[in-house]
């Protein structure tokens, strides 16, 4: 007995004695690394948070890939105003808490330039905040509508992929049109989701449809038959997004659910990302219609741009890892890593920016962007930027399953993709 | 959909989810009734085992039956084998410790989560079914003449989600038996009595631990496998279980094997029924209130005997 309390009491010492040494060094290193390393000489750094882990690590895997790619081309090009470019890549396991520490940990630790790259909108708005406290220029790939509702903050921009809410009101005429009117949606139950939600629902009614019932389902759910049976007889269309680490199983249960009957289907290509069509049990994905951000598979009119690109991030035409072709990529949505590492460049090179003292001169330099034409820096298609909502814009495509692939049918304007300011970012102070 | 093939799929949906969890539960019970661990590292040895059946399938790469069956035979012994080894390397060392088997156990679920996380990836991986059929099932109606039979919409199950029912019910049924009528039984329930008493009369109660962990890890791994084709193999798939599964087995009554298997019934299938009628969120509610009711007012379970 009396043996059992000395271990106990050497044990609880120690470990106090651990803690403090460990809370001590905790507290001197940011301060250290940050003076040893605050020169404007050097690499330019850029932090870049990825979802190496949680729900979003087949977006993060790929985010990487592509992110590693941007920045070997850009060093090849001569970097950035003549220095080359060090990207220090932090894992945030697809969590808002972790996502503001990892924010933290570039501004105090690494003394980063700027931060990129992070995609789930639950991280996002839980770390925006943060980068802008830390006056940390942070450019977020994640399609929310948090950016340009004004949500965030003057320090929080989105030059890299299109928002939600241009997505869906560009999608609605042509659902409406050539699927059906009256429309059940499913779709996951965090900010995200809810953009669909809301945004579709509205730009739905505004084509004479009508969204019939919404089924909000969590993301890190496992299994989904349970949630079809509340589909209503009368739907003409499904409206499906799922994102996480069972979108396989939920479109294979969607597909076992209807059985070859049931409605039209159409879905964001969330649903599928990091996924290949060919799995069995997706056959009866064929005919049903998919909204991409940029077609997964070559279109016989694939600019040179892109195909500069595909070859550049390692991907076949069929939107699979050149390397083993059972690693789909997300390829709907990591061209945003790319354009967003293409606009920091350029951002950087308008500002003649130097060190950290110049992040201002940063964020002005991108918000007095507009047009960002098709090219090597933007193989995806013409762009247009808003320096007002912090939000670019741009072309998206509607793709159909015709033996086993998918094959656009239809591409909108960047007009169809555009709705009225809400927010004036460059009204608020720095 | 109509009230009737609604309620049909429920109970379809909910009897899967069951026969999952029964297995997954009775593993968890067997081992806190022989040998008092409360192991919180039980959800992680199902993940191992789903995560070891993508392994096999996949490195097999034969016809997806030939692969799904040496996962159903390999993976549970491997896993029971990694637990055989872990009682030996750490809860044998620390006594059984009640206190100190708890924080082992949680030490064990971190190092495995994180060793998969590190090996396997975070990516969540399919097993090909050996078999899957859609079989749309049908309803009664009144119609213009009289009762007639129609096929509602969605109204289906798979041939492979029979089949978990029906393989889980066949491995409840072996460890009845083991448990029962075998040799290996009689000293597991020695054991279980009286620790003491069992090894004066000489049963090698070190070995017989280190076989119920295993066996008990095992176990969810058997559901683990089957469960596969269903869902997808995921570093992160043990949370549900552990947590569903402790509360099947507080519910049942601890060491309680029949209570075991009747409350992971009446949990799965209200899990299903709630689920396909309001919401999962709902359903996990109203499980973990009845837990903290049955500890209220029958702390020993449904089928727990009060302790001595």
């Amino acid at each position: 007995m009396s043996n059992r309390v000395s271990k106990s009491t050497i044990t609880r010492r120690t470990a106090l004695k651990t803690l403090a040494g460990s809370t001590g060094a905790g507290l001197l290193l940011p301060g250290l690394a940050g003076g040893a390393f605050a020169q404007e000489s050097g690499p330019i750094k850029l932090g870049f948070q990825v979802h190496r882990t949680g729900i979003g690590s087949a977006y993060g895997r790929w985010y990487e890939r592509v992110a590693t790619a941007a920045i070997a081309r850009i060093n090849d090009m001569g970097g950035i105003n003549g220095r080359q470019v060090e990207m220090i890549a932090e894992d945030d396991g697809t969590d808002p808490r972790r996502g503001a520490e990892v924010v933290e940990r570039f501004a105090n630790l690494h003394n980063v330039d700027a931060v990129f790259g992070p995609l789930f909108s639950h991280v996002v708005i839980g770390a925006a905040p943060r980068a802008g406290e830390l006056k940390m220029p942070y450019f977020v790939v994640s399609e929310g509508h948090h950016v340009a509702s004004g949500a965030l903050n003057r320090y929080t921009l989105q030059p890299g992929i299109t928002d939600v809410k241009s997505q869906v009101i560009s999608m609605a005429p042509y659902v409406a049109e050539n699927v059906g009117k009256k429309v059940t949606m499913i779709f996951p139950d965090f900010a995200f989701g809810h953009d669909h939600r809301d945004f579709f629902t509205d730009a739905i009614a505004a084509q004479g449809g009508e969204v019939i019932q919404q089924i909000a389902v969590p993301p890190t759910e496992t299994t989904f038959t349970r949630y079809f049976p509340s589909i209503p007889r009368e739907t003409e269309v499904v409206y499906h997004v799922m994102v996480g680490p069972g979108v396989l199983t939920f479109v294979r249960e969607m597909g076992e659910f209807f059985g070859g009957q049931g409605p039209a289907l159409f879905g964001f290509i969330d649903s599928l990302e990091a996924v290949d069509i060919a799995s069995p049990g997706l056959e009866f994905l064929e005919d049903s219609y998919f909204w991409e951000g940029m077609p997964r598979y070559a279109q016989p009119d694939q600019t040179p741009h892109e195909a500069a690109y595909r070859a550049a991030v390692g991907v076949d035409e069929n939107g699979a890892s050149i390397d083993d072709p059972r690693d789909v990529s997300t390829y709907a949505h990591m061209f945003g890593v790319w354009e967003t590492l293409a606009v920091m460049k350029a951002g950087m090179e308008a500002a003649g920016y130097q060190g950290p003292d110049d992040r201002q001169s940063l964020i002005e330099a991108v918000e007095a962007m507009s047009d960002m034409p098709l090219s090597d820096d933007h193989p995806q298609g013409d762009k247009v930027f808003n320096g007002r909502t912090h939000q670019v814009f741009g072309k998206q495509s509607i793709s159909r399953v015709q033996d086993g692939k998918l094959v656009r049918v239809h591409q909108t304007s960047i007009e169809d993709t555009l709705y009225e300011d809400e927010v004036d970012y460059t009204a608020q102070s720095f | 959909m109509d009230f009737g093939p609604h309620l049909l799929l429920a109970t379809l949906e909910g009897a899967v989810t069951a026969a999952i969890l029964a297995l997954t539960a009775m593993g968890l019970s067997i081992v806190f009734g022989v040998m008092r661990v409360v192991n919180v590292a039980h959800g992680e040895f199902y993940m191992l085992g789903a995560v070891i059946a993508w392994f096999i399938a996949t490195s097999l790469g034969a016809h997806p039956a030939i692969g799904f069956v040496a996962a159903l035979l390999l993976a549970p012994l491997a896993v029971g084998a990694i637990a055989a080894v872990s009682d030996r390397l750490i809860l044998s060392r620390i006594d059984y410790d009640p206190e100190r088997t708890i924080v082992a156990t949680i030490g064990l679920l971190y190092i495995i989560q994180q060793a998969t996380l590190m090996t396997f990836g975070p990516d969540a991986r399919p097993v090909e079914p050996p078999f899957n059929h859609r079989i749309a099932l049908p309803w009664v109606e009144w119609g213009d003449g009289g009762l007639a039979l129609y096929w509602p919409w969605g109204l289906s199950i798979t041939s492979y989600k029979l089949f978990i029912i029906g393989a889980a019910a066949v491995v409840l049924t072996g460890i009845w038996l083991v448990m029962t009528r075998t040799r290996f039984g009689l000293i597991m329930r020695a054991t279980q009595q009286d620790r003491e008493m069992a090894m004066v009369f000489g049963v090698p109660v070190d070995r017989t631990f280190a076989y119920v962990f295993g066996l008990g890890a095992g176990l969810a791994a058997i559901g683990a496998v089957l469960v596969v084709p269903v869902q997808q193999a995921h570093y992160l798939m043990g949370h549900d279980p552990l947590l569903l599964s402790f509360i099947v087995v507080i519910i049942g009554g601890l060491g309680s094997l029949p209570g075991t298997v009747i409350a992971a019934i009446l949990i799965g299938m209200t899990d299903g029924i709630i689920s396909v009628f309001f919401s999962p969120t709902l359903a996990k509610i109203i499980a973990t209130l009845a837990v903290a009711m049955v500890l209220v007012f029958r702390p020993q379970g449904l089928m727990g005997k009060a302790s001595r």
